[in-house]
C-alpha cells in the first residue's frame, strides 16, 4: 500500500523483535466476539480511480466563478492572490504540528506572530491570539470572557438583532449550560441599554444586513455600566473603516475568512480575537511571543500557556486547543501580499462597487435599498418574493443575493445583496436587467 | 526548602503571619520551589471579604498554574504590588518581600489552628 | 534547516511597494464619509518575491511529515497523502457557498453524506455530525448532548462528569464549558481504570464518563464493557475520547463496547494535515440514545438528492455553516483509497510499529506500564543524572528527529510519548532507534550535549520565562 510501506518481510522481522507470533496477537486486549468486524464500506481505490470519482462530485457543484455572484451573508467571495495558496500549502507548513517545540517549529511561529501583530493592528487592539474555528465560535468565546470578567452579578448579554443568525445560534449553543440572559437590542449600540446586570453589548460592524452602524459612544455608554463593549467585524472593511478598537472596543472578532481563503462551502474559516492589554492573560486561544535563546537571538514561543486546558484543566479559560493554523497562513500571506495600500484598495473597489449596485437597483421600479451606510453588503426590498427571484436567477448564471425569508420567514420580500471586487461592472449592470426582469 | 519560624501555614502551602494589626499572607518556599520559575501573580481588589480556604488568587509559572488559599478569613487591606511587577519576587523571597496580601483578620483565632513550622515542614516534606 | 535569521515581514516592508495588482476601479467613486475613514493602517508594504522568499524561507525553519520522522505521541503525525490535497483544491469546492441552495451545493453535500456513512460504519454509530471544527470541539458537542440527554429526561440532578487522570486537558476543561463539574478517576496499578474507584464515584449525580481507549497511555482499557455497564446501570452515558482511534479502524467499533457518543479526529486518524495547529475536524458519532441530539445540519438523502437537515432534538450549531468542509474532502479522500481492508491494515501496521519500537527501546528507557501497547507507548526519560525528558527531546532534534510528545500525561513522571504511526518503514524505525540508544549513552557519558542542545537549528532553547513574564505578542516598529 502506498502509505504503509512494511512488507511481509518487515513484518516478520518486527513481530520477531515484539515477541509476538501475528499482529492479530497485538490486539488480545480487545474483547474477542468485537474484534475484528466487517466494516460495510466500498473497497479502497486507486489514487486515480478515487479522485475521478470525487471530481465528479464536485463538478455537480454551482460555483461563483462561472456565475454573476452576489451571495455574502458571511462567506465572501474575494480575489485570493496566487501566492497565497502556493506558499500555505507547502510540505513544511501543511505537515507540521502545534508548534509545542519551539527550535523546529520558528517557521509556523514567526508566522502566527506577524499575523497576531498584522490584526491587533487592523482591530486596533494591543493583542490578538493565534485563532479560534471561526467568526461565530470567537464571539461565543468573547461572550464566555465577559461573563468570566462581570462574574456572578452580571449576567445580561446584549447582542444586536441584526447579527448573523447563524452566530446567535452558536452563542445560544455555547451558553446552553450558564444561566445567563441572552437578549437582543435593535438600533445603535449606544443606545443597546446596558445596566448593573449587563456582562457585555455586542456591536456587528457591519451587521448581518451590511449596515455601517456609528459605533462612537457605544463603548462609553458600555462602560459606564460597567459591561465590556465586543465587536464583531469585517476584516476587509478595516482597511478602510476606523478600528473597533479606536473606538473603544474591550474585544474584537471577526470573520477572517474574507482574507485569503476560499468558500470552501463554509469552512475551513478562520476565528479572529483580539483584545485590549488589561484582557491578555483571560483570552482563550493559544498566544505566540517574543522570546530570545542565550545567544540572545530573537526567536517565538507558544507563551501564556497557563491559560489553556493542558495546564489548568477544569478550570482553563476554554476548552480550545488546536487553531485554524492553515487559514491563518493563508490570511498572513494575503494581508503580506496586498499591504497597507492592496488592503485598502480592494476595501474601496468593495465599497464603490456596492454603491454603484445599490444606486442602479434603487432605480428598478419596485425595488428599494435600505436606508443607512453600508460597505459592501445591503437589503434590498424586492416586489416579489426574494425567494422566488433567487431560484430564478442562479439557473441563469447570476447568483443575486440571500432571500433573508431563509432565516427569517416573515421578511419575505428582502434580498441581501453582496458585492466585491470580484464583480465587474458588466456583472453589476447584469445584476440589475436580471432583477428587474425576474420581478415581472 | 525553608520555613519561616514566625508564620503558620495551610497544607496547601500558604502561610499566614501577624504584622503589626494586619496579617501578610504568602506562599512557602516549598510550594516556589515547586512552580518553578513564577511569571504572573493574580491577585485580589483591595477591600474583599474572603472566607479561610476561599482561593484569592493564581500564580502562574509557564508549565503550571496554582490556585492559591486564604489561610484565614478576613478583608484584604492591601496587595503586594511589588510581586505584580516583578513576580520572580516569590521565588526570592517568598516569606519577605515575595508575601501577597494583607489582611485584616476577621478571626485571629484561625491563626492558631494552622500548622505550625515543624508540621508544616514534616507534611510538606512527604510530598 | 534554514538556520538564517529571517526578519519580520515589517522590517522588509519599503513605503509604496505592492505585492498584488488589482483591477482599475469600472464604476464611478463614491466618497467615504470622513467620520467612518480610518486614518491609518501599519501593515508592511512588500514585493510578490519578497513575500514569496519570507514564506519559502519561513518554512525551512519548521520540521514537518514531510521532511522527518515525527513521533509526536497522540497526535498521530502520519503521513498525509498529496491526493488528498488535489482533492480539497478542486475548484468545484473552492467556489462553493454555504448559503446557495442545496440545489447548487449536491456535490458538496453528497461528499459530506458519503463520509458520515463512512464513519457510522467504522464507529458503529446511528448517526455522526461532522460540524465541529476540532476534537475538543466535538468533545464540547459531546457533552452538551449528554446534558441535553438527561435534562429532555426530567433529570437536572447529573452535574458529575467522571475523567480518569490519564485524561487530556481538554476534557475536564469541555465539561467546565458545559456547566458540568468533574471527578478524576485514578489509573490502577496496570494503566487502566481504577474500578473501585469508579464504582464508588457512581451514583445518581452522574452525568456520564469521559473514556479516552487506547488512553493516553497508549493501552486499550480492557474493562471498557464492565466501566459501560457500570455507568449505564447508574443512568451515566458514556463518551468516548476519540484521540487515538488510529489503533482502532477496522478492529474494533467504538459503538460495539458500549459507548455513547465519541468523537473523532479526522485530522489524526483520517491523515488530514495538521497545518502548524489546524483547522481539524472532530466528528461526532451516537448510538441510539443521543443520536437526535447531534450539532447541526447534517447531510440526509432524499432519492436520489441531497439536503442539509437539523437533527430532530440538535444541541444547536457549534460553529456557522457546516464544518471545516475542506477538511472533509481530505478525510473522505483517504477513507476512498484505503477501503475497509486498508483501514484495518492501518491499525495493525501502527500498532505494530509502535510494538517494535518499544521492544527496542524499553531497555533504555524504562516504560512504566510494560503491557502489549497500541498504537503508542510512554517512555521515561529520567534514568540518567542531572538529565530530564526535556534535554532528551532537545538532543532528538539534533539527529534529525521531531520529539515525542513530553511531560504528558501527567501521571508519568518524565513522560516521553512515542506514536510512530503505519506510514514510516522499519528503515526509519531502525534509524530512530538507534539515535535514541546514542542519546540513553549519551546521557550518561556527556550529559552536557543533551542539557545544551539543540545545536543546529535557528535558535537555541528560548527563556520562556522572560516570554512570559514581560510578554512582547506584536511586532513594535
Amino acid at each position: 500500500m502506498p502509505f504503509i510501506p512494511n512488507t511481509d518481510a518487515d513484518r516478520e522481522a518486527m513481530l520477531a523483535a515484539v515477541g509476538a507470533r501475528s499482529v492479530e496477537e497485538l490486539f488480545s486486549d480487545i474483547p474477542a466476539d468485537k474484534r475484528f468486524p466487517k466494516l460495510g464500506l466500498p473497497e479502497g481505490l486507486s489514487e486515480l480511480e478515487a479522485l475521478r470519482e470525487i471530481e465528479a462530485m464536485a463538478s455537480r457543484n454551482e460555483v461563483a466563478s462561472k456565475s454573476a455572484w452576489f451571495l455574502g451573508a458571511g462567506a465572501y467571495n474575494h480575489f485570493i492572490p496566487a501566492a497565497v495558496p502556493a506558499l500555505a500549502s507547502r510540505g513544511e507548513f501543511l505537515s507540521a504540528y502545534t508548534p509545542y517545540q519551539p527550535e523546529v517549529s520558528q517557521g509556523t511561529l514567526q508566522a502566527i506572530f506577524e499575523y497576531q501583530s498584522m490584526a491587533a493592528e487592523l482591530f486596533g487592539v494591543d493583542t490578538v491570539n493565534a485563532s479560534h474555528y471561526d467568526g461565530a465560535t470567537a464571539l461565543a468565546e468573547a461572550v464566555i470572557m465577559a461573563l468570566n470578567h462581570g462574574g456572578s452579578g452580571r449576567p445580561r448579554i446584549m447582542l444586536p438583532a441584526a447579527l448573523h443568525p447563524e452566530y446567535k445560534d452558536v452563542v445560544r449553543t455555547y451558553l446552553a449550560a450558564f444561566p445567563v440572559e441572552v437578549e437582543e437590542y435593535a438600533g445603535e449600540p449606544a443606545a443597546a441599554g446596558a445596566d448593573a446586570r449587563t456582562a457585555c453589548v455586542v456591536a456587528a460592524y457591519p451587521d448581518f444586513e451590511g449596515r455601517v452602524r456609528d459605533l462612537s459612544g457605544a463603548a462609553e455608554a458600555a462602560h459606564a455600566a460597567g459591561a465590556l463593549f465586543i465587536v464583531s467585524a469585517d476584516p476587509i472593511m478595516l482597511g478602510l473603516l476606523k478600528s473597533p478598537g479606536s473606538m473603544g472596543a474591550d474585544i474584537v472578532t471577526a470573520e477572517g475568512q474574507s482574507l485569503g481563503n476560499a468558500m470552501n462551502y463554509g469552512g475551513p474559516f478562520l476565528g479572529m480575537m483580539g483584545a485590549t492589554q488589561k484582557f491578555v492573560r483571560k483570552m482563550p486561544g493559544r498566544i505566540v511571543g517574543q522570546a530570545a535563546d542565550h545567544d540572545g537571538r530573537r526567536g517565538f514561543v507558544l507563551t501564556l500557556s497557563a491559560r489553556e486546558q493542558h495546564i489548568r484543566r477544569e478550570k482553563a479559560v476554554s476548552n480550545i486547543c488546536s487553531n485554524q493554523g492553515l487559514a491563518m497562513l493563508q490570511a498572513t500571506v494575503y494581508l503580506e501580499a496586498l499591504g497597507k495600500g492592496g488592503l485598502r484598495a480592494v476595501a474601496e473597489l468593495c465599497w464603490n462597487k456596492a454603491h454603484y449596485a445599490a444606486g442602479l437597483i434603487a432605480e428598478i421600479p419596485g425595488f428599494a435599498v435600505a436606508d443607512g451606510e453600508y460597505f459592501k453588503e445591503f437589503v434590498v426590498k424586492t416586489p416579489v418574493p426574494a425567494a422566488s427571484i433567487v431560484e430564478k436567477l442562479e439557473r441563469r448564471g447570476v447568483m443575486p443575493g440571500l432571500a433573508l425569508s431563509r432565516y427569517y420567514p416573515d421578511r419575505t420580500h428582502e434580498l441581501l445583496v453582496c458585492v466585491t471586487e470580484m464583480n465587474t461592472r458588466e456583472q453589476i449592470e447584469l445584476l440589475a436587467r436580471s432583477l428587474e426582469e425576474a420581478s415581472v | 526548602m525553608s520555613v519561616d519560624k514566625n508564620s503558620r501555614y495551610r497544607s496547601s502551602h500558604e502561610w499566614a503571619r501577624k504584622d503589626g494589626a494586619r496579617y501578610l499572607v504568602g506562599i512557602s518556599d516549598h510550594a516556589q520551589e515547586a512552580l518553578g520559575d513564577i511569571v504572573f501573580v493574580e491577585l485580589p481588589e483591595v477591600g474583599k471579604q474572603l472566607k479561610q480556604g476561599e482561593a484569592f488568587g493564581v500564580i502562574e509559572s509557564v508549565k503550571a498554574a496554582s490556585d492559591v488559599y486564604m489561610p484565614m478569613s478576613g478583608k484584604v487591606v492591601a496587595v503586594n504590588d511589588a510581586v505584580s511587577g516583578d513576580p520572580a519576587l516569590v521565588n526570592r523571597e517568598p516569606y519577605a518581600g515575595g508575601w501577597l496580601v494583607a489582611i485584616e483578620a476577621s478571626a485571629p483565632a484561625e491563626w492558631d489552628g494552622l500548622l505550625d513550622p515543624a508540621a508544616y515542614e514534616a507534611e510538606a516534606g512527604k510530598e | 534547516m534554514n538556520l538564517k535569521p529571517e526578519p519580520l515581514a515589517f522590517e522588509l516592508s519599503s513605503p509604496g511597494r505592492v505585492g498584488v495588482a488589482l483591477p482599475k476601479r469600472d464604476v464611478p467613486a463614491v466618497p467615504v464619509p470622513e467620520a467612518l475613514l480610518r486614518d491609518e493602517l501599519k501593515l508592511p508594504e512588500l514585493d510578490e518575491l519578497t513575500v514569496v522568499r519570507h514564506f519559502t524561507r519561513l518554512s525551512q525553519k519548521n520540521y514537518s511529515i514531510d521532511t522527518e520522522f515525527y513521533p509526536l505521541g497522540s497526535c498521530t503525525m502520519k503521513y498525509n497523502p498529496k491526493a488528498n490535497e488535489a482533492a480539497a483544491a478542486l475548484p468545484g469546492w473552492k467556489g462553493s457557498h454555504p448559503l446557495a441552495s442545496d440545489r447548487c451545493n449536491q456535490g458538496s453535500i453528497e461528499l459530506i453524506w458519503k463520509l458520515q456513512e463512512s464513519l457510522k460504519a467504522i464507529g458503529g454509530f446511528e448517526a455522526v455530525s461532522l460540524q465541529p471544527a476540532a476534537g475538543a470541539h466535538g468533545e464540547l458537542a459531546g457533552v452538551f448532548m449528554i446534558r441535553a440527554y438527561h435534562l429532555s429526561r426530567g433529570d437536572s440532578r447529573r452535574v458529575k462528569m467522571l475523567i480518569p487522570d490519564s485524561a487530556h486537558g481538554t476534557n475536564p476543561a469541555s465539561c467546565t464549558m458545559a456547566g458540568l463539574t468533574t471527578v478524576t478517576i485514578p489509573s490502577d496499578a496496570d494503566g487502566g481504570v481504577d474500578m473501585a474507584a469508579l464504582k464508588a464515584a457512581c451514583d445518581d449525580t452522574v452525568a456520564g464518563i469521559m473514556i479516552t481507549n487506547p488512553s493516553t497511555l497508549g493501552l486499550f482499557e480492557r474493562n471498557i464493557e464492565a466501566i459501560a455497564r457500570i455507568v449505564h446501570e447508574a443512568g451515566g452515558l458514556v463518551y468516548g475520547d476519540g484521540a487515538n482511534m488510529n489503533a482502532l479502524t477496522g478492529v474494533l467499533r467504538p459503538a460495539d463496547v458500549g459507548i455513547d457518543v465519541m468523537h473523532f479526529n479526522l485530522h489524526k486518524t483520517f491523515s488530514t494535515p495538521h497545518g502548524g495547529g489546524g483547522p481539524g475536524v472532530g466528528m461526532v458519532g451516537a448510538g441510539k440514545a443521543l443520536a437526535a441530539f447531534l450539532p447541526g445540519p447534517i447531510a440526509g438523502r432524499k432519492g436520489e438528492a441531497y439536503a442539509m437537515e437539523v437533527p430532530e432534538r440538535t444541541i444547536g450549531r457549534m460553529k456557522a455553516f457546516y464544518g471545516n468542509f475542506g477538511v472533509l474532502v481530505r478525510a473522505y479522500t483517504y477513507i476512498r483509497m484505503l477501503g475497509a481492508e486498508g483501514l484495518r491494515r492501518v491499525a495493525e501496521s501502527a500498532v505494530l510499529n509502535a510494538n517494535y519500537l518499544k521492544a527496542r527501546l524499553e531497555k533504555a528507557y524504562p516504560v512504566k506500564y510494560p503491557r502489549r501497547c497500541m498504537h503508542e507507548f510512554v517512555a521515561m526519560g529520567n534514568f540518567a543524572d542531572g538529565v530530564h525528558t526535556l534535554d532528551i527531546a532537545k538532543r532528538m532534534i539534533d539527529y534529525g528527529f521531531h520529539p515525542p510528545t513530553i511531560y504528558f500525561p501527567l501521571i508519568v513522571p518524565e513522560a516521553l510519548m512515542i506514536e510512530p504511526t503505519e506510514t514510516e518503514s522499519k528503515e526509519t524505525l531502525d534509524g530512530f532507534v538507534e539515535a535514541m540508544l546514542k542519546i540513553a549513552e549519551e546521557a550518561r557519558t556527556s550529559p552536557e550535549l543533551l542539557r545544551e542542545a539543540p545545536h543546529a537549528t535557528p535558535v537555541g532553547r528560548l527563556d520562556e520565562v522572560a516570554a512570559a513574564r514581560c510578554p512582547v505578542l506584536c511586532y513594535r516598529g
